[in-house]
């Protein structure tokens, strides 16, 4: 008997909340997230926990914030419009160096936009969102599968450095189905990590815990800066992650994240078919984008092609990882329309002519 | 073996509704001039029968559904033509619903004439959906739709499939557990519905084996 189940990647999220031992959400529609926040209301009751329908999106971030700061695992949820009003409270749980996992699943923008899948909250998530000297954690899942498997890494990361860890997906891969493996593994199983700095009551005589991120003198805040980076650096070093397919002897190297991936892996194998080693690599991680395995790969590449639902964001932290040492074009589609192999396959082999002239 | 008349699809968010009557609509078209596929989905934005707008028009079966269904806006609109489907005895009416209790809703409005028309009214589950895996859970949320679409279940469409992964043998799991179903709710299982490319043995009830429709085939 098969232990799989069928589900979609927004509900994979929810589950893996939920396995992970997160017990508070927070959240508010908004199409193409929706069900994230449907199912918690149905399966949150069942397991002990709280689901909350925020009065807005705002109302949500600030709840995760309280619930982090009390030492609970928490989660949000939205879809772009609804992340732009949640900044202000990612700003917030940073100075403060609070834990907390938040989902973007990804529509067209900018505005109001519309409700198709889009990848252009890229700058947005791997720059923070917010106001102030800052990163979060950006995790971007390529299956549902893996909807599932990084919102369990997500938990342990924003436990294991104080931050939010945002998983950034999409229309697609929220809405889409597929044959899923709920397993968490025992890495998975600290939910309930000791958390001394947490403000529960004092019980135990300790001395009080304060969760603040007002410093008004320069040279303190200065200070908790200082420190917070030293911490971002530690991230960087540890936990780049990336996924690659053929690329160990790519000359035309595709990158692209999220469902963009999974499309531009199809023209990857057809430009393969006509001749050219082309290759993926796909960012697991895109804060911290995984540097080390551009430059790496750009010893054997002649081009890069980045494959974006958006007008060119990844391309620049391409350029940069690799330092401009390779040409590096662009492959996109936006407001919602969707890639398709063959505009990915013309972009692979114009690279391949170009790099060869 | 299809239903007559009008035969509703309702069930679990996700369970297949909108495969199947796209299935069925396509099925009763080669067999009669008259078909009509109603879309009654005031749930998704995402997954409309809209979505295949043109294999219908091709197909020459009538398709009724809001104006603003695959428009990407989100208005829970009826098609204004809904009620056209219990009008005319000789077309043959297919009508997808909603998920869930929330999506039934829309068919409260439709409750007598579909209980006067002599309805085939159809449970679509599925085993490995996680929140209808048991037969408890199935039988649960099969109650709250009842209650808030004011009708009664005819029958039951097993759809358990794994997507792309299904195997004949997951197809055959799901056997028990949708017999587990009838039993508890007193419903007939009408039939067994999976991909055609899957060659199952001998199941005990008629197969309906679908062409799959799929949004976003280049993933």
């Amino acid at each position: 008997m098969s232990e799989k189940v069928l589900i979609k990647g927004n509900e994979a999220v929810a589950e893996a909340a939920i396995a992970s031992g997160c017990r508070h959400f927070f959240g508010y529609p908004i199409t193409p997230q929706s069900e994230l926040a449907a199912y918690l209301a149905r399966r949150m009751p069942k397991v002990g926990g709280v689901y909350l329908q925020a009065e807005s999106e705002v109302a949500a971030i600030n709840m995760v914030y309280g619930a982090s700061a009390a030492g609970v695992r928490c989660m949000t949820s939205s879809s772009s419009p609804g992340i732009s009003l949640k900044s202000e409270g990612l700003s917030y749980l940073a100075g403060c160096d609070l834990p907390a996992v938040v989902v973007n699943v990804q529509r067209g923008g900018p505005g109001l936009g519309g409700i198709q899948p889009s990848q252009a909250d890229y700058f947005q998530a791997t720059r923070g969102g917010g106001h102030g000297d800052y990163h979060i954690i950006v995790l971007a899942p390529g299956g549902v599968q893996e909807m599932f498997s990084y919102t369990c890494k997500a938990f342990d990361l924003a436990d294991q450095y104080r931050m939010t860890v945002m998983v950034l997906t999409d229309g697609i891969l929220g809405q889409m189905m597929e044959a899923t493996s709920m397993t968490v593994n025992s890495e998975q199983a600290t939910a309930n990590s000791e958390k001394p700095w947490a403000v529960g009551g004092v019980r135990t005589g300790r001395a009080r815990n304060i969760v603040n991120s007002l410093y008004l003198k320069p040279s303190e805040l200065e200070e908790t800066n200082l420190a917070r980076y030293e911490k971002y650096k530690l991230v960087e070093d540890a936990e780049q992650a990336h996924d690659s397919y053929l690329l160990d002897d790519a000359e035309i190297v595709v990158a692209a994240y999220g469902a963009s991936a999974r499309i531009a892996k199809n023209a990857v194998d057809e430009a393969r078919n006509r001749g050219v080693k082309a290759g993926l690599l796909r960012p697991v991680t895109l804060w911290p984008f995984p540097k080390k395995a551009f430059l790496e790969a750009s010893k054997h590449a002649r081009a890069f092609v980045s494959v974006e639902m958006s007008m060119g964001q990844m391309i620049e932290d391409i350029e940069l990882a690799i330092r401009c040492s390779r040409p590096v074009s662009l492959c996109s589609r936006v407001g919602g329309m969707v890639p398709d192999p063959a505009k990915i396959l013309q972009a692979i082999i114009s690279a391949s002519q170009e790099a060869t002239a | 073996m299809l239903p007559n008349g009008i035969t509703v699809l309702a069930g679990h968010y996700g369970s297949g509704k909108t495969q199947i009557a796209t299935h069925l609509a396509l099925e009763l078209r080669k067999r009669h001039a008259k078909v009509t596929l109603c879309d009654l989905d005031i749930v998704n934005p995402y997954f409309r029968t809209a979505d295949s707008k043109d294999l219908f028009e091709a197909a020459g079966i009538r398709l009724i559904s809001s104006p603003y269904a695959g428009s990407n806006v989100e208005l829970p609109g009826f098609p204004p033509e809904a009620a056209s489907v219990f009008d005319d005895p000789e077309v043959f009416s297919v009508i997808d619903v909603g998920g869930d209790d929330r999506g039934a809703l829309a068919l409260g409005r439709y409750a007598d004439r579909l209980r006067d028309g002599g309805a085939a009214i159809l449970l679509v589950i599925n085993r490995y959906r996680p929140l209808s895996g048991s037969a408890r859970d199935a039988a649960d949320i099969c109650r709250e739709i009842e209650e808030a679409g004011r009708f009664r279940f005819t029958g039951i469409v097993n759809n358990s499939n794994l997507g792309a992964e299904t195997t004949p043998r997951d197809v055959l799991a799901a056997i028990p557990y949708a017999e587990e179903i009838s039993q508890k709710l007193s419903l007939p299982i009408v039939a067994v519905s999976a991909a055609k490319t899957l060659t199952l043995p001998e199941t005990g009830y008629p197969v309906w084996k679908m062409e799959l429709y799929r949004k976003w085939v280049s993933l």
